[in-house]
């Protein structure tokens, strides 16, 4: 009996550590395959989603969304497309989104994955679905490869436009080539651009001189160092900026007692 | 026909749950909308895939209203009722895993192939350790690769390379470890024994009419269940019993059946 116990507990923890063990090894396998997946930032998410890293969180992948919309734009990511795989997304050059205005791909998601209340307007105090608030991502315009801006007259994008003279407008300059003609360029504004890809999927070109975005990857940030000081409402931003101070070894006395420091010399 | 009873009604419960999945999104059926993570009944319902939400909770996610409404439901159904049911009746893979373990005992491979080992506790060191990774990693990390969801969701929305993994699966459990998958590895399926653990309806075997042929043993997928057979008159209650029925089907004597969970325990008399 002596001899058996001390057997009994090390094949028990042995058994314990050769699963910690094993599971090491899977976790090591596993989460390198998922570390992969989730690091795709070239994806367009429906209306209302939360923020990339929020949203595949929450979405639990159960195409209710994809089979709300009415023209086939969403789909689910397939293994083999070498995206999270499972999640909805849309590629406009194919299909773009269409910007239905009771957005019904959204109140169906029931993980909250896509957030109706970022898609929410209040017209005298009720809430109403207001698709123009979407912001799914961000016309860009590669200006090598857009004809208008080599003066040759093209408007496609700017008419497919949903918010027409809103998101895209039309920038008029002198044709110095010519000497009598303009050009017409088109200008995105981010503010109203939703994303929806009707731009992109009206390009003439052979590849889309006008795309979509993830606005993450498309915009920058300004941040607190630099506002504009004869714009009103920008100047309201100095109210939520954080001070931030950088010290150094040299700034961490003041700067007399700095200077008069003897101790490395 | 009676050998074949439950097999048949399963069947035609994973089939049909397929057609109104896949009418739905192909037709715009309202019946059963959504997939095996999420679903919708009738547009109110919600029914939501417990283990997926737990996925999910322990990523941080907000958790909306309708999934946590919809795991509870499907939590308490299980729990109470149908045990493991989801397994053998629901699980689109099960169809693929069943007819490998077919082909394995007509093709006789168990009896010619040495048994490597795995202990059938691995599946839920996977589910333990998907809950681990899935909170460090701030993802549902099985639902990124589990071949369950895959298989549906490629069933609804188009396969892409899916079939690979479906394939992968049926390999698996036809040339390397019989059960391998379901009996082993699936860390949905150690969920759903977890949850079914304590359900009501459960298989009773009657030790005296039993016969000792073994055909039921022969068939389970989880054989460590059917511990009793020919020894004691008591109900099958380990959680990893899938009520498949297939043993009930099997039996040529009555000496299985399904009933409600009893907690009598009678040993068999030897004379």
């Amino acid at each position: 009996m002596k001899t058996e116990t001390p057997n009994e507990r090390r094949r028990f923890l042995l058994s314990i550590a050769r699963g910690i063990g094993l599971s090491a090894m899977g976790a090591l396998v596993w989460s390198a395959y998922v570390g992969e997946v989730k690091a795709a930032p070239l994806v367009l998410r429906p209306p209302g989603a939360l923020d990339e890293a929020e949203f595949i969180k929450n979405c639990i992948k159960c195409g209710l969304c994809v089979e709300a919309c009415p023209y086939d734009t969403l789909i689910l990511a397939r293994p083999g497309d070498n995206l999270p795989m499972g999640t909805p997304y849309f590629t406009p050059r194919s299909v773009p989104c269409y910007m239905c205005t009771d957005i019904p791909c959204v109140p169906v998601c029931p993980s909250g994955a896509l957030n109706e209340l970022s898609v929410t307007s209040y017209v005298k105090n009720k809430a109403v679905l207001d698709i123009n608030k979407a912001h799914m991502g961000l016309a860009v315009v590669d200006e090598n490869s857009c004809i208008a801006t080599w003066g040759i007259q093209c408007d496609a994008c700017y008419r497919a436009c949903p918010l027409l003279g809103e998101a895209i407008t039309i920038e008029h300059s002198k044709n110095d080539r010519t000497g009598k003609h303009a050009f017409l360029k088109p200008v995105v504004h981010p503010d109203q651009c939703t994303g929806c890809g009707l731009c992109e999927h009206a390009c003439v070109t052979e590849i889309a001189a006008i795309h979509i975005l993830p606005r993450a990857l498309a915009m920058g940030k300004v941040g607190d160092h630099y506002i504009k000081g004869w714009d009103k409402e920008d100047e309201k931003r100095l109210e939520g900026a954080s001070i931030e101070v950088t010290k150094t070894k040299i700034s961490e006395k003041s700067a007399l007692d700095s200077l008069n420091d003897e101790g490395g010399l | 026909m009676k050998n074949y009873r439950y097999l048949l009604l399963r069947r035609l419960t994973q089939i049909s749950l397929l057609v109104l999945y896949v009418g739905a999104n192909i037709w715009g059926w309202k019946v059963l909308q959504g997939n095996l993570s999420s679903s919708s009944v009738l547009g109110v319902v919600p029914l939501s895939d417990p283990y997926a939400v737990m996925q999910l909770a322990v990523t941080g996610a907000s958790l909306g209203m309708d999934i946590l409404l919809g795991a509870l439901i499907v939590a308490l159904f299980y729990g109470v009722i149908g045990g493991r049911a989801f397994c053998s009746w629901v699980c689109p893979i099960n169809m693929i895993t069943d007819t490998a373990a077919w082909l394995r005992r007509v093709l006789k491979f168990s009896e010619v192939q040495k048994r490597f080992y795995m202990s059938r506790s691995l599946r839920y060191w996977i589910l333990g350790l998907s809950l681990i990774l899935s909170a460090l990693m701030g993802v549902a990390v099985f639902e990124l690769i589990s071949p369950i969801s895959m298989a549906h969701r490629g069933l609804i929305f188009g396969m892409g390379m899916g079939g690979g993994a479906l394939a992968v699966i049926f390999l698996f459990d036809l040339l390397v470890h019989e059960n391998g998958w379901c009996g082993y590895i699936c860390p949905l399926g150690a969920t759903h024994s977890l949850i079914g653990k304590f359900s009501l309806i459960r298989v009773w075997h009657d030790a005296p009419k039993c016969t000792d042929c073994r055909s039921c043993i022969t068939v389970c997928p989880e054989k460590e269940v059917l511990h009793m057979i020919n020894r004691s008159s008591e109900s099958v209650i380990m959680g990893e019993c899938t009520n498949c029925g297939r043993c009930v089907d099997v039996c040529q004597e009555d000496a299985l059946r399904f009933s409600i969970r009893s907690f009598t325990k009678q040993p068999k008399d030897e004379e």
